[in-house]
C-alpha cells in the first residue's frame, strides 16, 4: 500500500489528482492540503511515501517547504509552468507533471516511481533535486527557516550578516540569529550579488548595513556594520566588496 | 551634435540676402551720405562687410559646441565685445594699409570707429543670439526625438511583458481547473471556458493606446475574477464599488488588470486566510479615481521593496500616457495595501 498527501493550494487542483488516485485500489490519500504548513505538519505526522506537490503556494512555496523537512518523502511536482522547474525536475525529480495532465499521464508518473522506489534511490532523489534547486540563478527574496516548531520567513533587508557554522550557516538579523542547514555556496549563488558580499571565506555581509571599512591586521580588514557587529574582511573580500561599492 | 543653420539651402539665401542687403545701404551710405569715391566705398564696403560674414561664420561654429547655460550670459557679452573690438581693429588698420595714401579717407575712418564698433557690436550680438536659439532649438528637438524613440521602445517591451506575464501561470492553471471540473460539473466547465475565451480575446484584440469606458474595463474585470475565483474557490472573494456616474468614464484599455492580478497574487499568496479584494471607482475633480485593496502580511512582505512587476509598468505607462507623474499611488494601512489610480478626464 502507498500512502500519499496532495499539497495544492487551488481546490480544483486537488480534486483532480484525488479523481486520478482513486483510479489506483494500491494508493490511500492520508489528506489533502491547501498549504505547505499543513503540508509539512501532514508529512511529519503521517509519513506518507510520495507526495504530489505544487510550487506556486502562499506563505512558503514548495521548494521552501521541501527545505524545511528533515526528511523529504519522494515527490512528484505537479505545477502550472516554470521554465527553469522542468530542467531541475529532468534530471532529478521522481517525475513532474504540468497542469493540466491527463489521467494517463498521472499513471505514468505513478508507475516510475513504483519501478524506482524498488531500487531504492527516490529518498537521494529529492535531495539532489534540492541541491539542484539552490543553485537556481533567480535571486532570493527571501530564506525560511525553522526556529523550533515555528517557521520564520527572513526578507533578505532584514539579514545582517551571514556566518558559516559547522554543517550550518548562521543567518544574523535584527531578530537574532537562526540557523539553517546549507553551504556557504549556496547563500553567496543565490542571495541578491549587489547587496550581498562574500567577504570572507566564512562570511556573508549584506553591505546596506555597513558602516565602515577598517584595516584589520596586514593585508586584512574588519567591516563595522550599523548593528554594532564586526565582520571579517579579506583580502579578495576586501576587492570584492569595493567592486560592489564602487570605490 | 546638432546640425548648423547653415546646412540648409533656405538658410543660405536668407543670409546671402541679409549680407547683401546689408552691404548695398552700407554701400549706399558711404557713397550717397558721405560723398566717398565709388572705389573707396566699394574696397570699405567689401573689406568690412567680407570681415563680418567671417566673423559670423566663425560665430555660429563656436555657438555650435559651445551652447550657453542659464547663468553664463556674461560670458557670452565678453565673447561679443571680444569679436567685435577684433573686428574694429582688423577694420582700422586693414583699411589704413591698403588706401594709405588717401588723407582724408584715413581721417574719415578714424572718426567713424566708435559707430564702426557700435555697428560691430549689435551684428555680432544678433549673430549670436541667432545661433544660442538655433542651436538650443536644435538640442530641444533631438532630445523630444530621443525620448519618442525611448518612450516607444518601451511602449511595446511593456504591452509584450504584460501579455507575456499574463498567460502561462493564469492560463495553463486555468485550464485544469476545466479539466478537473469537467468529469464531475461538465455545466461548470463549459461556463469557465466560455469566461476563459472572453478574456483571452479581450487582452488580444486590445490595443494599449485605445481608451476604453470604465464599464467595459469593469465587465473585463468581471471576466477575469470570475476565472479566478473558481481557482481558488472560497478563499478569493471580491467586492466592487462603483457607481452610475463613473460608467461613461474613460480609461486606457487593459490598464487595471495587471494591478488587479497583482493584488490577488499579493494577498493570495501572502496568507492562507481567505481574502477580499476591493476595487472602489469614484469621481473626483475630473478624474477617474479606482482603489485596488488587498491584504498582506507585513511581517514577511515589503510592498515598497517587492518585486511588484504590475505596478512599475502601469505606472510608466500612466506617466507615458499622461505625461504626468503620481497618477499611481500606493498606500499600507495595517495589514492592506492599496493602489490608488487617478485617470484624467479629458
Amino acid at each position: 500500500m502507498t500512502k500519499v498527501l496532495i499539497i495544492d493550494d487551488e481546490p480544483l487542483a486537488r480534486m483532480i489528482v484525488k479523481e486520478y488516485i482513486s483510479k489506483h485500489p494500491d494508493i490511500t490519500l492520508l489528506q489533502e492540503c491547501q498549504d505547505g504548513f499543513e503540508g509539512m505538519k501532514a508529512i511529519q505526522q503521517l509519513q506518507p511515501d510520495l507526495i504530489f506537490l505544487d510550487i506556486q503556494m502562499p506563505k512558503i512555496n514548495g521548494f521552501e517547504m521541501l527545505e524545511l523537512l528533515d526528511q523529504p518523502p519522494a515527490v512528484i511536482f505537479t505545477t502550472a509552468f516554470d521554465e527553469y522547474a522542468i530542467k531541475a525536475f529532468e534530471s532529478h525529480a521522481i517525475d513532474y507533471l504540468l497542469k493540466p495532465f491527463s489521467q494517463e499521464r498521472f499513471d505514468k508518473a505513478v508507475s516510475k516511481w513504483q519501478e524506482k522506489q524498488s531500487q531504492q534511490t527516490s529518498k537521494g532523489a529529492t535531495e539532489a533535486l534540492l541541491n539542484t534547486m539552490s543553485q537556481a540563478p533567480t535571486q532570493q527574496q527571501r530564506v525560511v527557516v525553522k526556529t523550533g516548531s515555528k517557521i520564520k520567513i527572513i526578507p533578505v533587508e532584514d539579514i545582517y550578516y551571514l556566518e558559516a557554522s559547522d554543517d550550518y550557516v548562521k543567518i544574523i538579523t535584527k531578530e537574532g540569529a537562526f540557523l539553517k542547514n546549507k553551504t556557504m555556496s549556496h547563500f553567496e549563488s543565490t542571495l541578491d550579488k549587489n547587496l550581498f558580499v562574500r567577504s570572507h571565506r566564512s562570511f556573508i555581509v549584506n553591505i546596506q548595513q555597513i558602516t565602515r571599512i577598517d584595516p584589520y591586521e596586514k593585508d586584512n580588514h574588519i567591516a563595522q556594520l550599523k548593528s554594532g557587529a564586526q565582520v571579517p574582511v579579506s583580502r579578495t573580500g576586501y576587492a570584492k566588496l569595493k567592486e560592489v561599492l564602487g570605490i | 551634435m546638432s546640425s548648423t543653420p547653415l546646412k540648409s539651402a533656405k538658410n543660405i539665401i536668407i543670409f546671402s540676402t541679409i549680407w547683401w542687403g546689408w552691404a548695398t545701404l552700407y554701400f549706399k551710405l558711404l557713397y550717397v551720405d558721405y560723398q566717398l569715391s565709388g572705389q573707396i566705398a566699394i574696397i570699405d564696403t567689401l573689406f568690412t562687410n567680407g570681415l563680418l560674414i567671417l566673423g559670423s561664420l566663425l560665430l555660429i561654429n563656436i555657438f555650435r559646441f559651445y551652447n550657453p547655460k542659464k547663468g553664463t550670459f556674461l560670458y557670452l557679452l565678453v565673447l561679443i565685445a571680444a569679436f567685435s573690438l577684433l573686428w574694429t581693429a582688423i577694420v582700422r588698420y586693414g583699411l589704413a594699409a591698403i588706401l594709405y595714401d588717401n588723407d582724408e579717407y584715413i581721417k574719415f575712418l578714424i572718426h567713424s570707429m566708435s559707430i564702426r564698433f557700435a555697428m560691430a557690436l549689435l551684428i555680432t550680438g544678433c549673430v549670436a543670439l541667432f545661433s544660442t536659439v538655433w542651436y538650443t532649438q536644435e538640442e530641444y528637438k533631438e532630445n523630444e526625438q530621443r525620448k519618442r524613440d525611448a518612450e516607444k521602445l518601451a511602449r511595446d517591451a511593456e504591452l509584450f511583458n504584460l501579455r507575456q506575464q499574463l498567460q502561462p501561470h493564469f492560463l495553463f492553471n486555468s485550464l485544469n481547473s476545466i479539466s478537473a471540473l469537467a468529469g464531475s460539473q461538465p455545466q461548470q466547465a463549459r461556463k469557465m471556458i466560455q469566461q476563459l475565451s472572453d478574456f483571452l480575446r479581450g487582452t488580444l484584440r486590445k490595443d494599449d493606446q485605445q481608451q476604453i469606458s470604465w464599464e467595459e474595463e469593469l465587465k473585463y474585470l468581471h471576466l477575469y475574477l470570475e476565472i479566478e475565483k473558481v481557482r481558488f474557490g472560497h478563499r478569493l472573494t471580491t467586492e466592487i464599488v462603483s457607481g452610475p456616474e463613473t460608467t461613461n468614464l474613460q480609461l486606457p484599455a487593459l490598464l487595471l488588470q495587471p494591478v488587479v492580478e497583482n493584488a490577488i497574487k499579493f494577498g493570495l499568496y501572502d496568507t492562507t486566510e481567505a481574502i477580499t479584494i476591493s476595487i472602489i471607482a469614484t469621481i473626483e475633480s475630473n478624474q477617474l479615481i479606482i482603489k485596488v485593496q488587498n491584504p498582506f502580511d507585513p511581517e514577511t512582505s515589503r510592498p515598497g521593496t517587492g518585486t511588484r512587476f504590475g505596478l512599475s509598468s502601469v505606472q510608466r505607462r500612466l506617466y507615458l500616457l499622461y505625461g504626468r507623474s503620481g497618477l499611481l499611488e500606493t498606500a499600507v494601512n495595517n495589514n492592506i495595501f492599496t493602489t490608488i489610480i487617478k485617470i484624467p478626464q479629458a
